[in-house]
């Protein structure tokens, strides 16, 4: 019985991906640019080479940690639509304890992605604390979290003091900090001779990747065994599942409800520490929301808040992100085809009954 | 000198708070239906480019402003669809148009201005008009609150028709009676899904509006940053406002006047950071929220699935 929902469940997910970018298709053909061709220049850029494949897991990292941070609180019953704000205050942390803290390598990385849990952390049980205290919605209250997490960051990245000059972003973080593959050594001269004579290994090393993914899929699997393994897994799915059995039943949902938006905003800030430490090494001023954050709302529900489901979407919307950038070089077709596939897939996911009366008029009309 | 201050303080407030009351008024019709609308931010979006290309191409603002209601009223109906037939998770569907809204948006403003992420700007004698210019003398007190554009006055007309139809009509009452109770409403004879489309549609249309308030008479162009979570803090408004049109319309006002405050403060020598103001509407969003959310009651129904049987 339990195998069959979930088959469901991953069929319903499948059709809306066929679906969403069926829509994509239309859209593309309406205004003038042959979908085929875009979804091949799409795929030949997600799989075309060492150096595609790779931009496409660098892209695809933080997705999957915000999608996890998204999905755990789901999990409880809770929607954290606060992951883009957990992830600027645990990006901006990375990037300030990354420069001024001066550490051994081996330390330096592990400090930094504590720091920027504990960060995200506490930006996340913000919302709890508010929502278990006085009862303040969560989607309203982590809504307005995300906003001043991006003037606080404004704030601090273009304050004189900490700004790098002539940037509107902050210095970039010592070598210690980083956790790109072999960065330093591929710059030097042996690395440089190792590159020209292995051709795969210099396509993936003129990336910069980086162990973030890894990190990624250690958090899941981490998050995989505290839903399923622990005491304070079984309770926060309680809560989630039904609020009031799990109170009759002795469990403490004010508490339980802060941690589990602690649990999830450090996720957040985990993803952003891995965004900065692997890929941009500094923390620029914002004018907008990056949508790491909402992107992670679309990687939970695509993965049906599964932790592995999570690290599959987040690949997926990775490949669509970066495929979607090629689109806009190679064949000159608007990126903004990417948003409105992901939004037709959410939609989607978010009807299952649409998709089930499809399926029975289908059957309807075979019979 | 302190009465111009004043003066432009009251003037700005007013004119930031428009495009909120007309968002925040749409989210209050919708969830009196029992439908919650997070997609605000998307369908604000989108009339903000709607309103300024449609504008733009016309050479008449208002027309912009009235396309910009009839695309919002468009994703109104596609958000109504999910939830009301397909009993859609209403947030998450919220979500969708959040992705839908500036994905159309951007794509159109592509094809529409030469591969730009903006339009090209209004010119002023082409936007909607001030039906108050002239009648005071030119930047004397009055001048300077009351000569805005139609689209503010129109805002508060709005107020007072949103609050008149919920509370003084008929319909106002089966909006209302859905949103609390769908299934007592359902066997008065009242048709639930008839009077929810109804509002989640008019939700959009007042969202569309609420956008090209702001492209087309805060500014006079569309741009990728404009509306940047103005939606969400017209959801808080209707929060505060405790899910009524006169409430929300006070709180769209006072989140104008920190608005108005953080244009304010460089002209008065005191060194404030502008990103520490630009925090300020938040932060007193969420401390509101705290001090007044016990308070104040959704319709019990709102959010909720209904389903015929």
């Amino acid at each position: 019985m339990k195998k069959r929902t979930s088959n469901s469940a991953l069929g319903l997910t499948l059709i809306s991906i066929i679906l969403g970018l069926l829509v994509g298709a239309v859209i593309l053909i309406l205004i003038g640019y042959n979908p085929i061709k875009a979804y091949i220049v799409m795929f030949e850029g997600i799989f075309g080479s060492a150096k595609n494949f790779s931009w496409t897991i660098i892209y695809a990292t933080p997705l999957i940690l915000t999608g996890l941070s998204v999905a755990f609180a789901f999990k409880t019953g809770l929607f954290n639509i606060g992951a883009e704000g957990q992830f600027i205050v645990g990006s901006l942390t990375a990037a300030l304890v990354g420069y001024y803290v001066h550490m051994p390598a081996l330390l330096h990385v592990p400090f930094v992605l504590i720091c920027s849990i504990t960060a995200g952390s506490l930006w996340g049980s913000i919302a709890g604390y508010l929502k278990a205290k006085y009862g303040v919605n969560e989607v309203i209250s982590t809504i307005m979290l995300n906003w001043i997490a991006l003037y606080l960051n404004n704030f601090l990245v273009l304050n004189e003091k900490i700004k790098r000059p002539g940037s509107e972003a902050t210095n970039k973080v010592l070598d210690s900090a980083k956790i790109i593959f072999f960065d330093t050594w591929k710059r030097s001269p042996e690395g440089q001779v190792f590159k020209k004579a292995h051709p795969f290994f210099n396509d993936i090393l003129r990336t910069p990747a980086n162990a973030g993914f890894l990190i990624a899929i250690v958090a899941a699997v981490v998050i995989l065994l505290i839903l399923n393994k622990t005491t304070l897994g079984y309770s926060l799915k309680a809560v989630g599942f039904n609020r009031d059995a799990a109170e009759f039943g002795g469990i403490n949902i004010k508490s339980n409800t802060i941690s589990a938006m602690a649990i999830a905003g450090g996720l957040s800030g985990l993803a952003g520490a891995v965004q900065i430490l692997g890929f941009t090494r500094e923390a620029s001023a914002l004018a907008a929301m990056e949508g790491y954050g909402f992107e992670g709302i679309s990687v939970a529900l695509i993965g049906a808040n599964n932790p592995i489901g999570c690290i599959l979407a987040g690949l997926f919307y990775g490949s669509l992100k970066y495929g979607g950038s090629k689109i806009q070089s190679k064949i000159g077709a608007p990126y903004e085809i990417i948003s409105i596939i992901m939004g037709t897939i959410v939609l989607f996911i978010a009807m299952p009954k649409l998709i089930k009366m499809m399926k029975l008029t289908k059957k309807k009309e075979a019979e | 000198m302190f009465f111009e201050s004043i003066a432009f303080l009251l003037g700005t407030t007013l004119m930031y708070a428009t495009p909120l009351i007309y968002t925040s008024l749409g989210g209050t019709i919708s969830e009196n239906s029992g439908v919650v609308n997070i997609g605000l931010e998307g369908i604000m979006f989108m009339g903000a480019f709607i309103g300024a290309a449609i504008g733009y191409y016309t050479h008449n603002g208002w027309i912009g402003f009235l396309a910009a209601g009839v695309v919002g009223g468009l994703f109104g109906l596609l958000h109504a669809v999910a939830c009301i037939s397909f009993t859609a998770n209403q947030v998450v569907s919220g979500i969708a148009i959040n992705f839908l809204g500036p994905g159309f948006a951007l794509l159109l403003s592509r094809l529409m201005f030469d591969g730009a992420a903006m339009t090209l700007p209004l010119p002023l004698d082409e936007k909607i008009s001030r039906p108050l210019n002239g009648v005071f003398e030119q930047n004397s007190f009055f001048d300077m609150i009351f000569n805005r554009y139609s689209t503010v006055y129109l805002a508060f007309f709005l107020v007072l028709l949103v609050w008149f139809v919920l509370y003084k009509t008929k319909l106002g009452l089966r909006i209302r009676s859905v949103g609390e109770h769908p299934e007592a409403a359902a066997t008065l004879g009242i048709s639930v899904y008839k009077i929810r489309y109804m509002s989640v549609i008019a939700s959009g249309v007042l969202a569309g509006f609420g956008g090209a308030a702001v492209s087309i008479a805060i500014v006079s162009q569309f741009r990728v940053t404009l509306i940047s979570g103005q939606g969400f803090i017209a959801l808080a408004a209707m929060i505060f406002g405790k899910w009524k049109p006169q409430g929300a319309m006070w709180a769209c006002l006072l989140f104008g006047l920190a608005q108005a405050i953080v244009v304010f403060m460089p002209r008065t020598g005191i060194e404030v950071s502008s990103q520490l103001l630009s925090m300020l509407p938040y932060v007193m969003t969420l401390v509101l929220l705290v001090i007044f959310v016990g308070k104040s009651v959704a319709p019990s129904a709102d959010g909720k699935i209904y389903e015929k049987n």
